[in-house]
């Protein structure tokens, strides 16, 4: 495990939470969503975990960010709040 | 209001961090999780269940039971998407055609409409998205190899990761990309709706019926050791032959659970226009 590797990783995680949280477009959030599985994905490789990466990778990252795609196509893009 | 949920959250963040202190370092062999029954996996799963992949072996063999159950949940999933979105009764609507030879948009307000067979006017969304001809054809291409890749995901989870639920979700995303790339009527005329409700339940069945099978040859639910009776493999290859049904049994629900989510949530329930 490269610490250096694993630190920028986990930053860039907090930071997709942080901005899937607060960003007031819904795609701009989808889109997040999946960055942040993605570096989730990284993270598990990176402690070995291959099947719980290929799991991530392919349902986190890929799957549910389509659905998450799919139904802000069918509400209104903005949040009201 | 605000104030006091942003204090809850920096004080219970606080104490989660704080309680992470206790944890074992990472890879620690002396911690509770890698002293108690990872050893016996490791060192027996490979001449019990002839499955180098010990996680495949755990999930799908020792862990069998909770597999079975999460198949079921994903089942679920499925059921519940399609009872709370699935609409049957057809509402007020637009049509939308396009006459093929001349590029004309035509435009029909309540019930009538062209028959699909119509060779010279194609159907087209209502919040109309020019078709790409390289994105159309690139996704074509693709897909044959995204579902190969699907099925050597599922039959080689036995030496490398991979397994029934990543095969199952890649062979459902080869169909939704067809459903992005093209409409979603291309995409429920490749695999319609029908057969999509009969797979996800015959997924489930498969890794149940596996199960039972296993319980009608004399031996325990689930214990595929008793396939060996059927087989012409010896008891340990019998395991590795059992964890192959059952991964096959949770890609199948797996991928049409996949399809049957998408195919609700972009077309509202009503199968006609999606993303």
């Amino acid at each position: 495990m490269i610490w250096q590797l694993d630190l920028a990783i986990l930053t860039l995680v907090i930071v997709c939470a942080i901005a899937a949280i607060s960003v007031k477009d819904l795609l701009g959030t989808a889109i997040l969503f999946g960055a942040y599985s993605f570096m989730m994905c990284l993270l598990w490789s990176i402690m070995a975990a291959v099947d719980v990466a290929f799991t991530e990778a392919s349902v986190g990252a890929g799957v549910s960010t389509v659905f998450f795609v799919a139904a802000v196509f069918r509400t209104t893009r903005r949040t009201k709040d | 209001m605000k104030r006091l949920a942003l204090l809850i959250v920096i004080l219970s963040g606080g104490l989660l961090l704080y309680a992470t202190k206790d944890f074992p370092s990472w890879g620690d062999p002396n911690s509770p999780a890698s002293t108690h029954v990872s050893p016996r996996y490791l060192e027996k799963s490979l001449e019990e269940t002839a499955v180098p992949n010990v996680v495949t072996a755990v999930l799908a063999d020792y862990r069998g039971y909770d597999t079975m159950f999460e198949t079921t949940v994903i089942f679920c999933a499925g059921v519940a998407c399609f009872m709370l979105l699935r609409k049957f009764e057809p509402e007020e609507r637009d049509l939308y055609y396009r006459h093929i030879p001349t590029g004309l948009t035509l435009h029909i307000k309540g019930e009538k409409q062209i028959p699909s067979t119509s060779k010279e006017f194609e159907k087209i969304d209502a919040i109309w998205t020019p078709y790409d001809f390289i994105i159309n054809t690139v996704s074509r291409f693709l897909v044959p190899f995204i579902q190969l890749f699907a099925l050597y995901v599922i039959a080689h989870g036995h030496h490398s990761p991979g397994g029934g639920f990543q095969g199952g979700v890649i062979l459902g995303a080869s169909i939704i990309v067809l459903a992005v790339a093209f409409n979603l009527r291309t995409a429920v005329r490749r695999f319609g709706e029908k057969i999509d409700g009969i797979m996800s339940a015959l997924g489930v069945f498969i890794y149940a019926g596996v199960g039972a099978f296993c319980a009608i040859l004399g031996a325990e639910f689930l214990n595929y050791r008793a396939l060996a009776k059927i087989l012409p493999v010896g008891k340990v290859m019998a395991r590795s032959h059992g964890i192959l049904a059952v991964e096959i049994g949770v890609g199948i629900a797996v991928m049409a659970v996949m399809i049957c989510i998408y195919n609700n949530v972009a077309s509202e329930g009503k199968f006609d226009e999606g993303l």
